[in-house]
């Protein structure tokens, strides 16, 4: 009778372990269909938008890091399920995860290659610095709101990518001791673009910023440093809106 | 039964906290929201005025039978919950900004106007319950009704000088709870519902609202505003408020992390900004006191942006800054060692922040010699002076934000027009230069619809060839516009093409460019601008403006709106955006106004048309009887007319009077002053039987509205001749009988009705509370499509329709039956 109860006792532990994994198993499993469903409405709306993006579609490496980074990883319980919508989240501290479109789009701008070296200014929930990780060699990350940077510090190593250079202070001053940088996204943008970070960028590197206000980016900058050290910017609108119709 | 007079002063009291009320939850949402969903939040509130007439009409008798308890639990009950539903309803995590993204923002929305609506029931329970009790005596009634508001609007901006906006709720409580002690010590005293218990509770809240100590109400700031953005940045905090009608100012500083405030700064900056003060008003709208030691080479980072072109054009003496604000741009005209500058601001508490809070700071810059500062409105200082200046400069007046995302479109601004810039060029010295500095937006939208409004200014002034005059230039973040008056040199377009290579600055236009100087250091798809500016000046600018997707007709006095740049016709394409970022687009503002009137509408006709189907009877609407319709109309045609006209003419005379806040103060309290006196008097005319008595008041505000409006710029010509207290007096004189006659045509009707069908008093006074919501959004849309002109002509028209009604209000609907 002891070893029928014994048995069962144990049947019953492997069961809720099994089932736990199994659970665990067909989340992943939505979530990676879920990705894969966000990439299909991104492709859709780069493809309206390729005149203003110059260039047909994004890189298909770009849309393998979508494909990868888990999103849910990085917004609120709260938001998860809406982490694969094709829409900014609110991550507290007035601050947001952008939509997946633009990220998809700031990426691309800036060219990685998998040699290349990336700085971040803004940390935020650290979604825009695991997908810069999985296209770049080293990702250096600086956050000034010191709960947002923790916060984005655990959820980078949780979702594995722990290799990412996580600071807390001022990104004015980008970061001197790994400069010059190939490639910087300032997430969070001052009143200008602060001269030090233009300085920290390798002639012939690329920055991006978004502009508008949080929920909505009016369009992106992104600057160029010629290899002669000369500085120009592009105004890249996300959507394809041409203001005028007829010709003058 | 005439009412005592504690009771009119009461109803005075209540219906001054009422609108004081109105303004005050204005300013609270500004500032812990923004401005436009404060208007929306607030119009909507205003329905309360319509549920409240339900409400009445259908437990009128009941309710007069209980008449002392019922105006005291009112009275009570609005000073309670008026300051209970704004901390309730700021509790609510609406979020503007989500509003497209996430579906349950809408409910959030609704759910504050709900709980806003809650005060204005109760005041307006107390207004209206009083007309019907005193049948006899309406426009006793209605006249105190209007002198309260009067007052009330005066109150609540004196108020809002010396406490902070979150405090006023106590002093509403307050206000309140004195009402109640008034009517229960002596209008009620000895009437049935023992009203010393009434007083003893109110001398009890009372006392316990002015002993609670303060801090009680904090406002909960929206943690997407600007302000709480820095205020996450660690080591900093709000070190100073300061609180006036015009905003809400906080001086942030930060102990650890410099804040650096330089928009517009050029990538081949090679300065940074000292320290400086964030300045915020309204927890928006960001500026900064820079900290300036005197030693001029400290601000070279203000000679790279594009503002500084005018100074790299020629040597400039005597120039004029228009908005100097916290003193930025004053210290860019400091650092190019300007013999003398007059700095023009409106916030004197902006001003007193430099010259005298944070002056050791600020370098004593405000108080250097060669600087003079005014405080005052800019066309209202240009119109009391003769000089003229080597240059004028108007740059970057409002916040990147705010402006791009189409919030301003509403709002009325006097600055950007054809007439203003008439006016700015006409102080501008020969060969001076008029300087517009602005955001850059993607697709332009200002931009263009400023170029058109100078270009047409010029054409108005006889300038044949304004291209000749015109020069602009662009970063990635700004651009300058700069009409000089009189031709450009090649010196001067060489310098601009010097300036403009040394900080990677496109130009724009100027005299002879061609398109391949164009779009080479910030690069937009096309080159946007040099299109628009081309187009602009060619023979088909018409055409160029009709076919772009965004409204760049001209900004007039009439119609002063440049942030208007909504166009119907792209809506469809817009909104096919939206899913893939394209919200930007949308020009929110004007939206979320259609958005309103919809709401209030469907409100109202819910309130109005739902009663009339289900409780006829119950209403007081006798069977059989058409009257009841003739009211609706009177009634909704008046609402709507008043507050036409009342907002008309609060534009037209900013125009005179300058300054927005002194001026929308003085016109709307002598309307209000004025009706109340109207609705007085009205008692005289509403004896008389000839029905051409019935009919003088709305003649009379015909006349007086057309001659004003026909003959506005003779009068506008001749008062702003004269000096500013006589402006303000003869403003006053001419205002004064139309209001006088505005306040007749409401209680002269109520008193018919009250011989007639008495029952029906309720149901009008809701009537008229749904039209004067849906009135208030309607004259802001009719202005911005058509002008203020056609608004006030609406109004005359509305009036016709009105008196046209009135007959049968006066004869219990035969003429219907007839």
């Amino acid at each position: 009778m002891k070893r029928v109860k014994h048995l069962i006792f144990w049947l019953v532990v492997i069961g809720i372990i099994l089932l736990l994994f199994s659970t665990h198993v067909i989340a992943e499993d939505e979530y990676r269909q879920q990705r894969e469903a966000l990439v299909d409405i991104i492709k859709a709306d780069v493809m309206l938008t390729r005149d203003y993006l110059n260039q047909q579609a994004l890189d298909e490496k770009v849309f393998d890091a979508l494909r990868k980074v888990p999103r849910h990883e990085f917004v609120r319980d709260a938001e998860r399920p809406y982490a694969y919508e094709n829409r900014p989240l609110p991550i507290g501290y007035g601050q947001t995860i952008s939509q997946p479109y633009i990220v998809a789009v700031m990426t691309d701008l800036l060219k990685l290659k998998k040699t290349d070296r990336v700085l971040e200014i803004g940390t935020g929930s650290g979604y825009q610095a695991a997908i810069l990780a999985e296209l770049a060699a080293s990702v250096y990350s600086i956050e000034i709101v010191e709960q947002l940077g923790k916060q984005a510090a655990e959820n980078l190593k949780r979702a594995g990518y722990g290799a990412v250079n996580t600071r807390l202070g001022d990104g004015y001053y980008g970061w001197e001791t790994e400069a010059p940088f190939d490639a910087i996204v300032v997430t969070a943008v001052a009143s200008h673009i602060p001269p030090p970070l233009i300085k920290q960028l390798r002639p012939g590197g690329r920055m991006v910023i978004p502009v508008g206000a949080q929920f909505m980016t009016q369009y992106l900058v992104l600057v160029t440093k010629g290899v002669d050290g000369k500085v120009t910017t592009r105004q890249i609108l996300p959507v394809s809106f041409v203001p005028l119709t007829g010709k003058h | 039964m005439k009412p005592h007079l504690s009771l009119l002063a009461a109803v005075g009291i209540i219906s001054a906290s009422s609108l004081a009320y109105e303004v005050l939850l204005m300013r609270l949402f500004s500032i812990i929201q923004w401005h436009h969903f404060a208007y929306m939040m607030i119009s909507l509130a205003l329905l309360g005025y319509g549920v409240s007439g339900v409400f009445l009409a259908l437990n009128r008798d009941r309710l007069v039978r209980l008449f002392p308890i019922a105006i005291m639990a009112n009275m009570l009950l609005f000073s309670l919950f008026a300051p209970a539903c704004f901390l309730l309803a700021q509790q609510i995590p609406f979020n503007p900004a989500e509003m497209l993204w996430s579906p349950v923002q809408p409910l959030y929305l609704c759910s504050i106007y709900l709980v806003l609506t809650v005060p204005f029931f109760f005041a307006a329970n107390v207004i209206g319950l009083s007309l019907y009790h005193y049948k006899n005596q309406i426009s006793s009634i209605y006249a105190a009704d209007l002198f309260g508001a009067g007052l009330g609007s005066v109150a609540v901006i004196l108020l809002l000088f010396i406490v902070f906006p979150e405090q006023i709720l106590a002093v509403l409580m307050l206000s309140g709870i004195l009402a109640t002690l008034l009517v229960s010590s002596f209008a009620f005293c000895g009437q049935p519902g023992n009203t010393k218990h009434w007083a003893i509770a109110s001398v009890i809240i009372g006392l316990a609202i002015i002993f609670t100590p303060p801090g009680w109400i904090t406002l909960k700031v929206s943690p997407y505003k600007t302000q709480n953005q820095v205020l996450q940045i660690p080591g900093t905090k709000i070190i100073d408020r300061y609180s006036s009608p015009l905003g809400l100012i906080s001086v942030v500083k930060s102990e650890m992390t410099p804040l650096r405030h330089a928009p517009g700064l050029s990538l081949n900056a090679t300065t940074e900004p000292p320290e400086q003060l964030a300045v915020f008003t309204d927890a928006d709208n960001i500026t900064a006191i820079t900290r300036y030691n005197g030693k001029p080479e400290t601000l070279g980072y203000l000679d790279q942006t594009t503002s500084a072109l005018p100074y790299h054009l020629k040597q400039l003496s005597d120039i004029l800054i228009l908005g100097a604000g916290t003193g930025s741009d004053v210290l860019q005209a400091t650092f190019h060692a300007i013999k003398h500058i007059d700095a023009v601001e409106l916030n004197p508490q902006v001003i007193d922040l430099v010259q005298r809070n944070y002056a050791d700071f600020a370098g004593y810059l405000y108080s250097n010699p060669h600087v003079n500062v005014h405080v005052d409105e800019a066309r209202s200082y240009l119109a009391t002076t003769d000089k003229t200046y080597d240059l004028i400069n108007i740059s970057l007046l409002d916040a990147f934000g705010a402006s791009a995302a189409g919030l301003y479109s509403m709002a009325e601004n006097y600055l950007y027009t054809e007439q203003a810039i008439q006016e700015y060029l006409r102080h501008v010295s020969p060969d001076g230069y008029l300087s517009i500095t602005r955001w850059i937006k993607v697709p332009p939208r200002d931009e263009p619809k400023l170029l058109a409004t100078v270009i047409n200014a010029l054409k108005k002034t006889g300038v044949r060839q304004p291209g000749l005059q015109m020069v602009m230039i662009r970063g990635w973040q700004t651009s300058t516009l700069i009409v000089k008056n009189g031709a450009l040199s090649d010196d001067e377009i060489a310098r601009l093409k010097q300036f403009c290579d040394e900080l990677s600055f496109d130009p724009v236009y100027y005299p002879g460019i061609s398109e391949s100087e164009v779009n080479r250091f910030n690069i937009q798809h096309q080159p946007y601008l040099y299109q628009a500016a081309t187009a602009l000046l060619g023979d088909n600018s018409q055409a160029f403006i009709d076919d772009y997707k965004f409204h760049i007709e001209p900004a007039t006095d009439d119609r002063p709106y440049l942030f208007h740049f909504f166009k119907w016709r792209t809506l469809h394409e817009i909104l096919s955006l939206l899913g893939s970022g394209g919200n930007f687009l949308l020009e929110s503002g004007y939206l979320l106004l259609i958005v309103a009137l919809l709401q209030a509408i469907v409100a109202s006709l819910a309130l109005i048309a739902l009663p009339l189907w289900l409780w006829k009877a119950k209403l007081g609407i006798e069977p059989e009887s058409g009257s009841h319709l003739h009211m609706l109309v009177y009634f909704f045609c008046l609402g709507l007319a008043f507050l036409f006209i009342e907002i008309g003419f609060i534009q037209k005379f900013i125009l005179i009077l300058h300054h927005p806040l002194y001026a929308i103060t003085v016109v709307l309290s002598t309307f209000l002053l004025t009706a109340g006196a109207g609705s007085y008097f009205s008692t005289q005319l509403s004896c008389r039987t000839e029905k051409s008595a019935f009919l003088l008041p709305m003649a009379a505000i015909a006349l007086l509205s057309i001659a004003y409006s026909l003959g506005f710029e003779s009068i506008a010509g001749f008062l702003l001749k004269t000096g500013n207290l006589s402006r303000y007096l003869l403003s006053i004189v001419l205002i004064a009988p139309l209001g006088f006659f505005m306040g007749m045509p409401f209680p002269m009707a109520l008193t018919k009705i009250s011989q007639t069908t008495p029952a029906l008093i309720p149901w009008a006074w809701g009537i008229n509370g749904c039209a004067s919501v849906i009135s208030a959004i309607l004259a802001t849309l009719i202005a911005m499509q058509f002008g203020f002109t056609v608004l006030i002509f609406m109004a005359v028209a509305l009036y016709g329709v009105a008196a046209w009604c009135f007959p049968s209000l006066t004869n219990g609907g035969k003429i219907t039956e007839q």
